[in-house]
C-alpha cells in the first residue's frame, strides 16, 4: 500500500520509499525530517476542500506538511488496525 | 584562556526555538547584517558571563544536517565548520533542542557533536514537552552524549544563568564532547538519536492535546480555510475600523499643531514651508500609524502561535495551482505589512524558480504604504453605509483591493512560471510547529520595531519628499491676475506636463501626475503629495481647513478616483523594494523587469477601470 492510501488517524510503517522519482534535494529534506525507511507515520488531515493535496504527515512528534507526490513515493508495510 | 573575546554560535534545527533564546541571551543589544556575498542574514549579538566578561553569540539559520538543501542551511554548515568567509570558527556552540521533539532534534545534534567543539545543550521548552505530558532525564542526557545539557524556556527567561555558567566552563576547560562517535550516516545516526532520547524520556504520554485538537478544526478541509478565510476578513475589518479613533485623534494633533503655527509663526515663507509642507505632508502619513500597528499585530501573532505554518498548508492548494507552494505564501502574507521583509523571507524558499516568482509578485500584495493612499480615496468617495451586519462598504471596497492584488499576482505567478520563471513543478515539505502562546513581551516589541521603522521613515524620506516637492510646488509663484493655478505655475506642474499626456487617457490629472512623481520614493507619499499640492492651492481659510478627503472629493470625479486605487494595487511606487529585489537577485535585470511590468500592468488596470466607470455613467 502506498501511503496516498492510508486512511487518516491509522498509524502505518513506511517499508520503502522510491527516491528515483523524486527530486534529490526533495529526497534529502524527507529523509532530514525523519521520512524513511522504519520510520511510523499517520496522516493528520489532508485535503483542502474536495482536493487530496496538501497532507500533514504525523513522524514521531513532529507534524509535516507533504504533497500527495512524496505521499506516492513512499510504500507501507500493512498498517496496524486503528485502536 | 582566550585572548579574544569568545564567539559562540546557536545552532539548531527549525522550530527549536533558537531565535527565542537567542532574543532572551541578547536582550536588545542584536546587530543584523548580511554574510558577504550571500543574501543570509547574521544576527549577532552581545552577552556577558556571570562576571561580566563579554561574548560574541550569533544565531545561525536553523538547519536539519550539515548536507545543506538552502543557502541558509550553507552557511549554518560553513560557520560551524569554520568554513565562511569573513567569520571566525565558533569557540563554542550551544546546540538548541526542542524538548518535545528530541530524537528528531538529536539526528542534527549528533552531526554537530561529532565536530568536537566545546558545546552545551539547551533543552528548550521544556514547559510545553512537560504540557504534552513527556518528563525527560537531562542528566542521563548528559551523560549519554558526553556534554553539559542545560533546560530551557527560553521565553520566560528560565535556565539562562546555568546555560551561560556551563559556556564559561567548556570554553575555559576547552571541553570537547568525549563520547563522538563520527556517525558518517543519516540512518545511523537517527537510530542512535532514537536510542538516545529514548533513554531520555521519564515518561511520556503519546498526546500533543492542544495542537491535536487546534488542527482538528483549523487543518480540516472544509473548516480550516472558512477559518482562514474568515480571519483575513476580519484583520481587515479591523485595520479599518479599529484604527479609527487612533487615526482621528492623530489627525486633530496634526490640526492642532498647524493652527498653532498659523498663529505664532508670521506669514511668509517659513510658515507656508511648517504649515503647507511639514505639517500637512508628514501629518497626513503618520495618521496611517494606527492602521499599520493592527496589521503587524495580526501577523505577529500568527507567527508566534504557530498559525501561520497551519495558514501556509491551507494556501498550498491554490498556490499550486499557479506553480508555487504554501511556502510562498508565509513571504506573500508578511508583505501585506511590507515588501521588504516579504522578499526577504523568500529566502528559505529552496526551489530558485519559485523563490524568483514569490519576489516579484510580492510587491502586488497591499503593502501597508498604500493603506494611506486606499483609506483616504475611499473615505472621500465611498459612502459610508452598511451592506450587511458589522460589513461596511468601505471595508468592502478595501478588502475588494487587496483580493484584486492577489489576484492579480496569482495571474502574473501562472504567466512567469510558464515563461521566464518556466521550471518542474515545486514541492511543498514543510514542518509544523506546535501551537503556543506568544509572550506579550516579545510581541511589544516586534510591533514597536515596525512602528518606529514606520515613523522613521515618515521621518526622513517622507518628511524630505515634501520639502522638496513644496519648494517645486511653491516656485516660481504665479503672477497675480493669471487664469492658472500655482501648482500648475510651479516647477513641478511643468514637470508633471510632461508626463500628464501619458496618464491622461486614464484619467488622471495633472495633479496626480504630480503627486506620482515624488510617490517613486514610497507610496505613501502620493497622499502627502496631494496634501501640499491642494494646501498651497487654497484660496481662502476655509479651504485650508478642509481635510484632504474633502479636498478630493470636490476636485475629483469617482472614475478618476476609482483609476487612481486601481493603479496603485500595481504601480511598483517604492524605491526600497526595487532595491531588495535588487540585492536578492543579485543585478538590475530582474528588479528592471519587475518595474517594467508592474507599471504596464497599472496603467491596463487604471485604464480599464476609468473607462468602464465612465461608460457606467458614474
Amino acid at each position: 500500500m502506498l501511503l496516498d492510501q492510508l486512511p487518516t488517524g491509522q498509524r502505518a510503517e513506511i517499508a520503502a520509499i522510491d527516491w528515483s522519482i523524486l527530486p534529490p534535494d526533495e529526497g534529502k529534506r524527507l529523509r532530514a525530517l525523519g521520512v524513511d525507511e522504519g520510520a511510523m507515520v499517520s496522516i493528520r488531515q489532508r485535503g483542502i476542500f474536495f482536493g487530496r493535496d496538501p497532507i500533514a504527515l504525523d513522524i514521531g512528534r513532529m507534524t509535516v506538511a507533504i504533497r500527495r507526490v512524496h505521499a506516492r513515493a513512499i510504500t507501507l508495510r500493512a498498517p496496524e488496525t486503528a485502536a | 584562556m582566550t585572548r579574544h573575546q569568545p564567539l559562540i554560535a546557536l545552532v539548531g534545527n527549525p522550530n527549536a526555538g533558537k531565535s527565542a533564546l537567542f532574543n532572551a541571551l541578547t536582550g536588545a543589544r542584536q546587530k543584523i547584517a548580511n554574510y558577504p556575498g550571500v543574501t543570509v542574514e547574521r544576527k549577532s549579538g552581545r552577552f556577558a558571563f556571570a562576571d561580566g566578561r563579554p561574548a560574541e553569540l550569533i544565531d545561525l539559520p536553523g538547519s536539519y544536517s550539515l548536507d545543506p538543501t538552502s543557502p541558509d542551511e550553507a552557511v549554518t554548515r560553513d560557520v560551524v565548520m569554520g568554513r565562511q568567509a569573513g567569520e571566525r570558527q565558533p569557540d563554542a556552540l550551544v546546540i538548541v533542542l526542542d524538548s518535545a521533539n528530541l530524537d528528531q532534534h538529536l539526528v542534527f545534534a549528533l552531526e554537530l557533536l561529532a565536530l568536537g567543539l566545546p558545546t552545551v545543550i539547551a533543552l528548550n521548552m521544556v514547559d510545553l514537552a512537560e504540557r504534552d505530558g513527556l518528563t525527560l532525564d537531562a542528566t542521563r542526557l548528559a551523560a549519554d552524549l558526553g556534554v553539559p545539557v542545560i533546560p530551557t524556556v527560553a521565553v520566560r527567561r528560565r535556565g539562562l544563568t546555568e546555560l551561560a555558567g556551563a559556556l564559561d566552563a567548556v570554553i575555559l576547560a576547552k571541553q570537547v564532547p568525549h563520547a563522538p562517535l563520527g556517525e558518517p550516516d543519516m540512518r545511523a545516526r537517527r537510530r542512535r538519536a532514537e536510542h538516545i532520547a529514548t533513554a531520555a524520556i521519564v515518561s511520556q504520554t503519546q498526546s500533543r492535546r492542544w495542537t491535536d485538537r487546534a488542527d482538528s478544526l483549523l487543518l480540516h478541509p472544509f473548516a480550516g480555510p472558512l477559518v482562514l478565510f474568515a480571519l483575513l476578513f476580519v484583520i481587515f475589518q479591523a485595520v479599518f475600523s479599529w484604527a479609527t479613533p487612533f487615526a482621528d485623534a492623530l489627525e486633530a494633533g496634526a490640526a492642532a499643531l498647524a493652527e498653532l503655527a498659523t498663529a505664532t509663526i508670521p506669514e511668509g515663507f517659513f510658515r507656508s514651508l511648517v504649515v503647507d509642507g511639514v505639517i500637512a505632508g508628514v501629518g497626513s502619513v503618520v495618521v496611517f500609524l494606527p492602521q499599520i500597528v493592527i496589521l503587524f499585530f495580526f501577523i505577529l501573532m500568527m507567527e508566534a502561535t504557530g498559525y501561520m505554518a497551519r495558514a501556509a498548508f491551507i494556501m498550498d492548494r491554490l498556490m499550486a495551482s499557479v506553480g508555487l507552494s504554501g511556502r510562498s505564501f508565509i513571504p506573500l502574507l508578511s508583505s501585506f505589512a511590507c515588501a521588504i521583509p516579504g522578499i526577504m523571507a523568500t529566502r528559505s524558499i529552496s526551489d530558485e524558480k519559485d523563490r524568483l516568482t514569490t519576489i516579484l509578485i510580492a510587491p502586488l500584495m497591499t503593502c501597508s504604504a498604500r493603506l494611506p493612499v486606499y483609506t483616504v480615496i475611499i473615505a472621500a468617495f465611498i459612502p459610508e453605509i452598511a451592506v450587511g451586519p458589522g460589513i461596511g462598504l468601505q471595508g468592502l471596497v478595501l478588502f475588494g483591493l487587496y483580493v484584486f492584488g492577489i489576484i492579480g499576482a496569482m495571474v502574473v505567478a501562472l504567466v512567469l512560471r510558464s515563461t521566464v520563471a518556466k521550471g518542474g513543478a515545486s514541492g511543498f515539505l514543510m514542518e509544523m510547529p506546535k501551537y503556543q502562546m506568544p509572550r506579550i513581551a516579545d510581541l511589544a516589541l516586534g510591533l514597536w520595531q515596525r512602528a518606529w521603522l514606520f515613523l522613521r521613515r515618515a521621518g526622513t524620506i517622507i518628511f524630505a519628499v515634501t520639502i522638496g516637492l513644496w519648494l517645486l510646488l511653491s516656485y516660481p509663484q504665479v503672477p497675480a491676475g493669471s487664469s492658472m493655478s500655482q501648482s500648475e505655475y510651479s516647477a513641478a506642474g511643468r514637470i508633471a506636463g510632461v508626463i500628464e499626456p501619458i496618464v491622461a487617457p486614464i484619467g488622471f490629472s495633472r495633479d496626480i501626475a504630480l503627486a506620482l512623481i515624488p510617490a517613486m520614493a514610497a507610496r505613501e507619499v502620493a497622499v502627502s503629495a496631494l496634501a501640499t499640492t491642494y494646501a498651497i492651492d487654497a484660496t481662502d481659510e476655509d479651504e485650508q481647513a478642509q481635510a484632504l478627503g474633502e479636498r478630493l472629493a470636490g476636485r475629483w470625479s469617482l472614475p478618476t478616483a476609482l483609476a487612481f486605487l486601481a493603479w496603485f494595487v500595481f504601480a511598483p511606487q517604492c524605491i526600497s523594494t526595487i532595491a531588495v529585489t535588487r540585492r536578492e537577485t543579485n543585478g538590475w535585470k530582474w528588479p528592471m523587469f519587475m518595474v517594467g511590468y508592474l507599471f504596464g500592468l497599472a496603467w491596463i488596470a487604471a485604464g480599464i477601470t476609468f473607462w468602464t466607470a465612465t461608460a457606467f455613467g458614474l
